[in-house]
């Protein structure tokens, strides 16, 4: 069992240690999020300010929603993993085909590391910050905080099998950054990135109830300050499950699908 | 080629002729550059949908605002990839070639590329701008229409502006710095909405450190026809954009004072 999962567990822990490295990159992202988050604040409080009607969230909760997903951004699948893509469009990715391990597998572990390698080393200075200074609420309840943990680790997964997905599409348009390009966008806005989930129109939100990008943030986040109460945490985890399952499906049987048709380029 | 816009041209023709190497590619990337701005439009439209006004702002007002920024935007995002690179040219030495070269460096940086992907940009803020300007019954009298060109020309000169800053640190630094980042892409997403929104601090900020409410608010509330929440005068909000223009010369002179300090790495 040890060596089966081994080669696995170790091109995390390697890519993991790589990433880290990128020390100049982590702040200045950091700066970044920071200024975000506090544009999309102040916008958001001058919204509740025009209005008396009671709104699906507090503001409060909308804060502490904006400034999760700052901390947490890393976690979304934006782009296919940056190794891999060098890989395809060299050709070393042949190598890759015949390393003596299941090759999605591989792929998710690395793919893994990349999301979670800079989210780490951003996310926890940020929200130190953001619950000292900006308005961030702490979790509902410990229970809230263990409920999101676990979503969150759900959300790492979700994320982690639509990154290979946009990896694996790389093999057929091979430069450039693939179909990502147009479907990061749709992905950062259906987890609720641009603005929350809750205060979309109710007919949306049958949609996103669907759609597995809501636990990507928006699931995770309301469970932390209790927006979804804990009695209806397991459904969400259940979505996420039956998400991750389906993804992984589909990515194991495209990643079968491009590997019959590849042409390495040569030289 | 004595002459400098013959000269441009032709870097153009050259840069065009390459991205359309990968057409698919361009295709992918034009309608993700047209996606990601169109989803942050979209949340604007929930946002409103929801909350009815933004103080005292209509949605009609906001999509003009933000038509302004991002066509401004775009067009200077086409012309300024070289800037980004300056940190790897100086890097590597490639800049040294550049100084021989008996053209100013700036002119090459410029030519490096025009990116015409930014083109889904510039549509999706022009097609919202253009919508804005037929919905909100504006008097087109000709100093108007003048301010209009003029607040989109000087704003491109601004952004400009701000992308050779970026480039001069490199300089002193030799690596770009993404830190800079919150300001161009922060600054763009603050002017979405109008600058009266935000606090103090930042509405100072973003006026008297970096003079983006000179090319993103004043000018527009004169376009608008509106009396300026903050109490400017209509005199100030006509003659704004220039300020927008003295950034773009001010940010050569720093250019030029950055060439002046730079020693080649020598590798």
């Amino acid at each position: 069992m040890q060596s089966f999962v081994l080669p696995y567990t170790a091109v995390l822990s390697a890519r993991f240690r790589m990433i880290l490295q990128y020390r100049a990159a982590a702040i200045a992202g950091f700066v970044t999020q920071i200024g975000w988050g506090a544009i999309r604040v102040m916008a958001m409080e001058a919204f509740y300010r025009s209005t008396s009607a009671p709104q699906p969230m507090h503001l409060e909760d909308v804060v502490t929603y904006i400034w999760l997903g700052q901390a947490l951004l890393g976690l979304l699948p934006w782009n296919p993993d940056t190794e891999i893509r060098n890989m395809v469009r060299s050709g070393t990715v042949a190598y890759e085909l015949v390393r003596p391990v299941n090759l999605y597998t591989y792929w998710f572990s690395r793919s893994m590391a990349f999301r979670l390698a800079p989210t780490f080393m951003r996310s926890i200075p940020l929200a130190i910050l953001a619950l000292l200074f900006f308005g961030m609420q702490a979790p509902a309840s410990p229970e809230a905080l263990l409920f999101w943990l676990a979503a969150t680790v759900g959300a790492v997964l979700l994320s982690t099998a639509l990154t290979v997905i946009l990896s694996i599409t790389l093999m057929w348009t091979i430069s450039g950054e693939g179909v990502s390009f147009l479907v990061s966008p749709l992905i950062y806005f259906l987890a609720g990135m641009v603005i929350p989930l809750p205060l979309f129109p109710d007919w949306a939100q049958r949609v996103l109830d669907i759609l597995p990008f809501r636990g990507i943030c928006d699931a995770p986040f309301r469970l932390y300050m209790g927006h979804i109460p804990a009695t209806e945490a397991w459904a969400v985890l259940f979505h996420q499950l039956i998400w991750i399952v389906i993804l992984v499906a589909f990515g194991a049987w495209l990643l079968s699908k491009a590997t019959r048709r590849l042409v390495v380029q040569g030289g | 080629m004595a002459n400098p816009l013959a000269l441009y041209s032709h870097y153009v023709s050259i840069s065009l002729r390459s991205q359309m190497q990968y057409r698919v590619s361009f295709l992918l990337g034009t309608l993700g550059q047209l996606f990601s701005t169109g989803v942050e439009f979209i949340g604007i439209l929930a946002l409103f949908d929801r909350f009815g006004s933004l103080n005292q702002w209509s949605l009609a007002e906001v999509a003009f605002f933000y038509g302004i920024v991002n066509v401004a935007f775009a067009v200077t995002d086409m012309l300024s990839r070289g800037f980004d690179h300056v940190g790897q040219l100086v890097r590597t030495g490639e800049f040294d070639r550049m100084l021989l070269r008996p053209r100013s460096t700036v002119l090459q940086l410029i030519g490096q590329e025009f990116t015409l992907k930014r083109l889904g940009r510039f549509l999706q803020g022009g097609a919202v701008l253009l919508w804005a300007a037929i919905y909100l019954d504006i008097d087109w009298s000709p100093s108007v229409v003048a301010l209009t060109v003029i607040t989109i020309g000087c704003g491109a000169c601004f952004f400009l502006g701000l992308f050779i800053n970026i480039g001069t640190v490199s300089f002193w630094t030799t690596e770009t710095l993404e830190l800079m980042n919150v300001l161009t892409y922060g600054g763009i997403e603050a002017s979405k909405y109008p600058l009266a929104i935000y606090r103090a601090w930042f509405r100072r900020f973003f006026t008297m450190v970096i003079p983006m409410g000179c090319v993103t608010y004043f000018p527009v509330l004169a376009i608008l026809g509106r009396s300026d929440p903050l109490g400017t005068s209509l005199a100030f909000q006509y003659l704004a954009p220039l300020f927008g223009l003295f950034y773009f010369i001010l940010s050569l002179f720093i250019w030029r004072l950055g060439l002046r300090h730079y020693r080649s790495t020598g590798s």
